[in-house]
Parts: structure tokens; sequence; C-alpha cells
């Protein structure tokens, strides 16, 4: 299992456009990953479920992976963080 | 056998073509328990493919003839239908209760529209609630075999028939092929009604049973001049109206000739027909109108249209192009009118009883400083690229104004202090549309550099009848000589400290209150674009030393809106 923790940085926190763009990247692997937030863990392939999650600015979240490109996965959901300014 | 409706007219010009109905179909289903749940997930299956293609093929449309922007929502719905945790859920559901798609369905989408709605200060989750509401009715219209209307995909041209059209309708419409608006409800200031003016296609509101009485494909003539539908008509009836739709376009050509003439009246007094706005965009239709000024631009649809608080720089960007656009000619721009019927989903506004009685624009300004000085200091900015005047609406009292006036000056000391270039002739007037500033605009107009009367308001809030209620809409009375004082007691108001008075309510552009008005000596005439010129038509055949006689009448010795009107109408020739 692959884990990176993130803290967010966009003021908009995770929404619309970031939050679909995560979702795209997510569902281009193989492996279960997982977007954890307040001791809730949602499906990082589901834009209801990264939605209802709510996540603000400020908002420390972990994603994890588990599978046979779970290091490709978090590499890339990482370069997404930074390209859309998510995250650090 | 044809069959005749009569409507509101609310946007001139006819038109005769098949009716497109845009009426959701019944989606209502039972609850059913099933035995072969595998056959019960397939036929969801086939269902989602269905929408998914359709949705496809919708968005590509939308994308070639509305732009990339309104392509975006059908892109979230296909999301939102290959999301494996919702559809998951759904199919669990079917297994696990053996229940029906359509229960299986509705049932999960209610949960996540639940969960979205209760994130009250989550500015997205209102707009999502709404995508999954859509989604799931087109899942729900494959799973019962009826058919949704799909705006996007009409490819000839057509009457839009509907019960009411909103404005995420009207963003959907392939503005080429849409050839008029008949609706069974509204007014004329219904966004239906707005929308057909700013497109120039003819339309009638409020016409009761169009829905029901036109179907899908009926050949329809729509006279927005008059206010008459007429279904199924004969060839006669077609070639008539085809004559009427020519007269009216020679009457528009010579309207065209005034384009770049000033507004004079036929015993040489020269007034400011000015036209309304609401973005940027809207300003391609004023030049091509020869508008004299903007008289009210809507700076709200800056916060509707957008996603989250707009920034200094994205608001000056907006109300730098629209000064620079008119070349030195005046804009009135209306500070922030949100609150009433106008929402943003990112700002939670506190629920209320009475809404248009309630928080909204200046009254949130004043207390929401921080997104008041932003618009502020925008505004301020873009006024050294024209001629700047700003508006606050909802003034009740003199304080109020007081205060806004100062936060203006404020901010406009700070960026002076900061070295940036700002134009030392910017005016600061209010709306006059609460009853309590009209009759007291002779303290007001020692104050303000001008006064704007919103009629829609006014009316509403002197009549104390809701102007979207159609159980009280006969009280929508701008001729009343109630109104008309108040009208009058403002603009005399204003003259007598050497101000200005305009009008930014569809009243101004109408030809029975533009007389009247003529007569009360109001300055500036503000309206849809597309009313500029046949207001400046009608100025060119009027006397103002008549109209004052015709407007003292009205004032001193009539009793009612209808007696206003019938004599205005005799007295102009407008019959």
């Amino acid at each position: 299992m692959e884990k990176r923790d993130f803290h967010i940085i966009a003021d908009t926190g995770i929404h619309a456009r970031p939050a679909t763009l995560l979702v795209q990247t997510a569902s281009k692997f193989d492996s279960d990953i997982n977007l954890e937030y307040k001791g809730k863990s949602v499906n990082l392939k589901s834009i209801m479920g990264v939605m209802s999650l709510g996540v603000g600015q400020g908002a420390d979240v972990t994603i994890s992976a588990e599978g046979a490109d779970e290091k490709d996965a978090i590499a890339a959901v990482a370069d997404t963080m930074k390209k859309e300014g998510l995250a650090e | 056998m044809s069959k005749h409706l009569k409507g509101i007219a609310a946007s001139d010009g006819i038109a005769v073509a098949p009716a497109y109905l845009l009426v959701e179909p019944d989606l209502s289903f039972d609850k059913k328990t099933i035995s072969d749940p595998d056959a019960e997930v397939s036929r969801l299956q086939d269902a989602l493919d269905k929408s998914t293609a359709e949705l496809e093929v919708i968005r590509d449309k939308a994308k070639e003839t509305l732009g990339a922007d309104e392509a975006q929502v059908f892109e979230a719905h296909m999301m939102i239908l290959a999301d494996p945790d919702f559809i998951g859920a759904i199919k669990s559901k079917i297994k696990d209760d053996k229940v029906n798609a359509e229960a299986a369905m509705s049932a999960v989408s209610d949960q996540f529209i639940a969960t979205f709605e209760a994130m009250t200060d989550n500015k997205y989750m209102q707009e999502r609630a709404a995508d999954v509401r859509d989604v799931t009715k087109r899942v729900l219209a494959h799973l019962l075999g009826v058919t949704l209307p799909n705006p996007a995909l009409i490819d000839h041209e057509v009457v839009v028939v509907a019960h009411d059209l909103a404005p995420s309708d009207t963003a959907q419409l392939n503005k080429q092929y849409v050839k008029a608006f008949v609706t069974d409800i509204g007014g004329r200031t219904a966004h239906s009604a707005i929308m057909a003016r700013s497109l120039e296609i003819p339309a009638i509101v409020g016409a009761e049973s169009v829905t029901k009485d036109i179907k899908n494909g009926d050949t329809v003539i729509a006279d927005g001049l008059t206010g008459d539908i007429v279904i199924d008509p004969s060839q006669d009836q077609i070639s008539q109206y085809q004559d009427a739709a020519k007269k009216f376009a020679a009457q528009k050509a010579e309207w065209e000739k005034l384009k770049s003439q000033p507004s004079v009246t036929a015993d040489g007094k020269q007034y400011t027909v000015a036209a309304n706005i609401g973005t940027p965009k809207d300003m391609k239709a004023v030049v091509a109108n020869g508008a004299e000024a903007v008289g009210l631009y809507r700076t709200e649809f800056l916060y509707m249209d957008s996603d989250e608080m707009p920034t200094e720089d994205d608001q000056f960007e907006a109300y730098k192009s629209v000064l620079q656009d008119m070349n030195g000619k005046p804009v009135v721009v209306r500070t922030m009118d949100i609150g009433g019927d106008k929402h943003l989903p990112y700002m939670p506004l506190p629920q209320e009883m009475n809404p248009f009685l309630g928080y909204r624009a200046i009254r949130i300004s004043l207390d929401r400083q921080d997104i008041f000085r932003t618009q502020l200091r925008a505004l301020i900015r873009a006024s050294a690229f024209g001629k700047l005047r700003i508006m606050f609406p909802m003034v009740a009292t003199l304080d109020e104004f007081r205060q806004a006036k100062k936060i203006f000056l404020e901010e406009k000391e700070k960026l002076v202090k900061a070295g940036t270039k700002v134009s030392d002739d910017i005016q600061t007037g209010i709306m006059i549309e609460i009853p309590a500033a009209a009759v007291l605009a002779d303290q007001f107009a020692k104050e303000v550099d001008f006064f704007s009367i919103g009629t829609n308001d006014l009316i509403q809030y002197s009549m104390a009848a809701d102007r979207g209620n159609e159980h009280v809409s006969y009280l929508y009375q701008p001729y009343n000589p109630s109104i008309l004082r108040l009208v009058k007691h403002t603009i005399d108001s204003a003259h007598k400290e050497g101000k200005w008075a305009g009008m930014c309510g569809e009243a101004a552009g109408d030809p029975i209150m533009v007389p009247l008005l003529l007569g009360m000596g109001l300055d500036e005439y503000s309206m849809s674009a597309t009313s500029v010129l046949k207001v400046r038509s009608l100025m060119k055949r009027l006397d103002t030393k008549d109209m004052k006689k015709l407007a003292d009448k009205a004032i001193n010795e009539m009793t009612s809106n209808a007696d206003v009107a019938e004599m205005v109408k005799k007295a102009t020739g407008q019959e």
C-alpha cells in the first residue's frame, strides 16, 4: 500500500474542476485509491464521494492506493494536486 | 380548425414555426418487488448506457452551438453516470432489497441529494444536487420509456412552448433556431420575457394553457406585438401574419435610421435614452441600438455566474470593458443586488419569511463590508476608463446612503493615496424603489448626485403585491396615479437641487409610460437595448408641452391605472 498526506491550500478546497480532474486521474489506474479526511474514507474514483466530503482550504487529507500500479497512481495524483494548485 | 389563445405580449415580433414543447414528461413510477434482480440490473445498465450515449451527443452539440462552458454541465452529468460508488449503490439496492430499478435509482440519488443539500456552508453543493437530480431524471425517463426534451438538440426553426423558462432552460437553447417563446405563466418582467427581448425574438407569456393546447410539431403563430397565439392556422392566417411580420420588419428598418441620432422631442427638447445590461456581453446590443448611456448595469450577474466571490481584478476588468465600450458616455453601475429572489450558491443567506422585504442589496453590502469594499475598489479603479456613476440599490433611509457614500470615499481616498489613477467625476446616487425613499426624495436630493427609479420594485412595494405572485398580478399598475405621484415627486425633488433623475425599470421603455415621463420632465430613460430605437422614434413625435398637460391630468384628476392608460393611448394615437 502507498500512502501520502496532503495539506490543501486552494482557497476553494477540493471542488468542481479540481475534483473532476482528481477523479479522472485516479480512474486511469487499476489500484483501489481512497481519499481520507476527518476519519472518513471515500473512493477517489467517485466524484460524488469526493464532493460529499466537502474538503475545504487548510484541510489535511491522506490518499492511499493499493494494487499493482499503486506507486504510479500516487505519483499521478500528487502531480494533479500540484498542477491544480490544490496542495503543496 | 385553428385555435386561438391570448397571452401577454412580452417581446416584439411575429413568428410562424412548428412548436417545440419544453415540458417534462410524467416520471412517476410504482415501487415494485422484483423476482429477478439480475434482469433488473441489466435493465438499469441498459438505461444508463442509453443516457450516457444521449449525453455524449448533447454535449458535442452543445459544445458546437453554445460553447464549451454550456457543454460542461453535460460533462458533469456523464461523470455522475460513470461514478462507481453511485451506480454500485443502486445495483446493490436492487439486489439486496429486491426493488425495481426506478425505486433503487431514486432512493440512492435522494440520499446523495440530501447529503449535498445539508452542506449549506459548501458553495458548490446546491449545484451538484441539481446535477444529480437532472441525471436521475434522464435515467428514469429511459427506464420508463418516455422522452425528455433535449433543447440543446433542436436543429430546425421552432416556437418554444413551456410552462415557464428558467435561466438553466434558456442556456441550453440553440438561439439560432428559436423563433419565439410562448409560456403558461410569467409577466413582462419574467426571465423568459427579458431573455426574448435580448435575443430580439417575439415572446408571449402568461398564456395559461399553451403547454396543454399545443402539441409538439403543431404549427404556431406567435404575435409578440399583440399577445395572440394561433395554433394550426389556415393558409390565409399564415399569409396575413407574414404580411404583419413584413410590416414590422419595415418599421424596424425605419427605427434603424435613428441609430446615431439624438433623442429629441417634436418641440426640440433632448433627453437621454439608455440601455440596461447584465454583463459586458450585452454591450453589443447597446452599441448596435445606439443607446446614449448605460442606465443600469446589474452587477449581480458577476456574482451569480461565478462559482465563488468574484475577485477585485475580475470585477475591474468587467467594469472597465463596459466603460470603454461606451466611449465616454455615462454608465450607471448598480452595486450588488443579491437577496430577494437572487441567491449565490457560495454565500448562503438566512431563510426568510419575506425575502423581498429582508436581507438584500445595500442591506447586505453595509453588513458585509468586505464584499462591498472589494466591489467599490474595482469600480473606482475602472472609473479612469470612462464616465462612471455608482448607484446603491434598495436604499430606504438617508443614513444608509451616507454610510455607503462614506465607505466609497474611504476606498477612493486609499486608492488615490496609493497612486491609482481615478476619475474625479464619479457620481453617486440611489435607486428609488422603496416608497420611503421616494416620499423623502426632497431630502435625499440634497446629498445624492442622481436618482434612478426602479419601477418594478417601487410598484411591488407601493402596492404591497409580490410581483411574482400571479394571484395579485392585477396590482402591477405602473400608470396608477399613486405611482405617478411618487415618480413626479422624485423627479421634481431632483430638479430642485440641480440633480438628474432617470428610470431604469421596464416602464421606462413602455410606450404609454414614456409620454407621461416626458410630461414630468424625466431626464434619462433606461430600458432593454432593443426598445431604444422604438422609444426614440416615439419621442420624435411628442411635444413636451402637451405631455405636461397629459401628465398633470393623470396625476391630479385620474383615479385608476386603466383610465390613465386609455387617456394616453388616445392622446398619442396609440390605439
